[in-house]
């Protein structure tokens, strides 16, 4: 029984282990592929385009509806202190710091993540990896790496259209609707929002954000069982992943940006 | 132009291919035929370099296939085609863009070339006309055609058929098998077909080997195959149910899992 338990821990911890090895041996192939990516661009930027599009009108609609209630909770809160002009800096550093790149991962998880790696799954359920393999070429250089410079690239891209819509959402409830001085919600904004402290820092968020759900998803595709269920249970595996990967890693970022 | 010398290759503890040796003749028809499970797609994975042989040797043109260098493998891989099962064609791409695929790849050559040679590799598989449909909008029989097409577009030495002729109409199968002769002798290829056709094979093939129990029970010409005494290959050629090769699974008694008493009685 005793030996029976140990056996099993063993075969976990092994499998674990080997688990590992392969997602890093993965993820150091796909960075390897970069100059190849750059050659073939045209590839990567079919992939942003594609990818992009894919999840562009759910985060422009998220962004505007996140503004809305971040325009009347800012005022809220604000108003209690005199404050109420600070609304646009209040919702300007909310978005480019946290909630822009944060929320706009999590949609793109859901969204470009899920279809990243059903087509991947299903590619190799079709034998159409194993085709290419055996027309020498390399299916994790040519499908899987402008899959991934793509996912990363696209990603601050879309984090950026998810802030701007919001900031315009937090501008129409608290200027239109509540009737906050406009001069004064721009003039805040553009006098407290820093360059490289805060856009900056919601840029680099996004970046790994990008790097984690592009990397999750193919690697759940590329992994999965060739079956439907394989590709069913993949699918769902690269949401809950990607998206707990996505928040711990924002608390890490955080605390590291604070604290330099 | 491929010899498996003892090739032992399992499945964790289920092993699949026991000792086999046997040599495939450059420019000659080689067909691998025996039961399902046998282990005969295994071999056309194996002398691909997908996968790798537990002991034994297995040489491509001289190449022991298990010690080549990723880059080696590869080069190896631009000499050979490969027909999977269902075609396994790029599903999001035109008939065209998949026989351009590979030229694309691995060539620099000007797209009014590559245009040239997809066309004269659709017309030698008798699709030209369909290069501009989606795999979706073809019938699977000329989606493999489609896929013979692109295996030869680089013009392999060695193309190997993972059952081409399955799922096929009587004409379209007739048609697959002329087409894998013709090829064979026009492009001066070597060819490796795996299928469980017996009339279509046997018209087509040099060799026939019989793959049984992860050993070779019979190899030879189509004629001295079909004139095997061996009980397996006999089972086999003849489509006998009875024989080495059962229908029926290992299962407990059919008394004991109908719940009906040994004497033959209602319980």
């Amino acid at each position: 029984m005793i030996f029976k338990g140990l056996a099993h821990i063993g075969w976990v911890t092994r499998s674990w282990l080997a688990d590992i090895g392969h997602a890093a041996r993965l993820f150091v192939q796909l960075l390897s592929f970069a100059p190849d990516c750059v050659r073939r661009f045209g590839l990567v930027r079919d992939q942003m385009h594609f990818l992009g599009n894919y999840s562009l009108a759910i985060i422009s609609v998220s962004g505007l509806f996140v503004g809305f209630v971040l325009g009347l909770q800012g005022y809220y809160t604000l108003q209690r202190y005199g404050s109420a002009s600070a609304l646009g800096l209040l919702v300007a550093l909310s978005l480019v710091r946290e909630l822009g790149p944060v929320v706009s991962a999590l949609l793109f998880a859901g969204r470009a993540g899920t279809s990243l790696t059903a087509e991947i799954g299903l590619m190799k359920a079709g034998e159409q990896l194993s085709a290419m393999e055996m027309m020498a070429i390399d299916p994790v250089r040519r499908i899987l790496a402008p899959r991934f410079w793509g996912g990363v690239l696209v990603m601050p891209i879309l984090a950026a259209v998810f802030s701007a819509v919001g900031i315009l959402g937090g501008w129409v409830v608290g200027v239109l609707m509540i009737g906050v001085d406009s001069g004064s919600f721009w003039g805040q904004m553009q006098s407290g929002v820093d360059v490289w402290q805060d856009v900056g820092n919601g840029v680099i968020k996004s970046l790994v954000f990008g790097i984690t759900v592009s990397f999750v998803a193919l690697r759940q595709g590329f992994e999965a069982q060739p079956t439907p269920e394989g590709v069913a249970r993949a699918t769902t595996r690269t949401v809950v992943m990607a998206s707990l990967s996505v928040l711990a890693l924002d608390f890490v970022l955080t605390a590291l940006m604070f604290s330099i | 132009m491929v010899v498996l010398r003892d090739l032992h290759f399992g499945y964790g503890d289920r092993p699949i291919l026991e000792g086999v040796t046997l040599e495939v003749p450059r420019g000659k028809i080689t067909a691998l035929m025996g039961a399902s499970g046998g282990g005969k797609t295994t071999v056309l994975r194996l002398i691909g370099g997908q996968y790798k042989a537990q002991s034994g040797s297995l040489l491509f043109d001289g190449q022991e296939v298990s010690q080549l260098s990723h880059e080696q493998l590869y080069a190896a891989r631009r000499r050979m085609g490969m027909l999977f099962q269902f075609g396994a064609l790029f599903t999001d791409i035109s008939v065209f863009d998949n026989v351009a695929f590979p030229l694309r790849e691995h060539t620099d050559l000007p797209e009014a070339m590559v245009r040239d040679i997809v066309l004269m590799k659709l017309e030698s598989v008798g699709l030209r006309g369909a290069l501009d449909l989606l795999p979706s909008e073809i019938s699977g029989g000329m989606a493999r055609r489609v896929a013979l097409a692109r295996a030869i577009a680089l013009d392999p030495e060695l193309v190997m058929y993972d059952e081409p002729f399955a799922g096929l109409d009587p004409i379209s199968l007739g048609t697959a098998a002329r087409l894998i002769r013709q090829l064979n002798d026009a492009l001066g290829l070597t060819s490796i077909v795996v299928s469980h056709d017996l009339d279509e094979t046997f018209a087509i093939a040099d060799q026939v080997i019989v793959l049984a129990n992860g050993r070779i029970a019979a190899q030879g010409t189509p004629d001295e195959v079909r004139q095997s005494r061996d009980p397996l290959v006999h089972q086999f050629v003849s489509a006998a149910p009875d024989g080495p090769v059962r229908f029926h699974y290992p299962a407990p008694s059919a008394t004991q899992d109908f719940g009906l008493q040994a004497s033959g009685g209602r319980p």
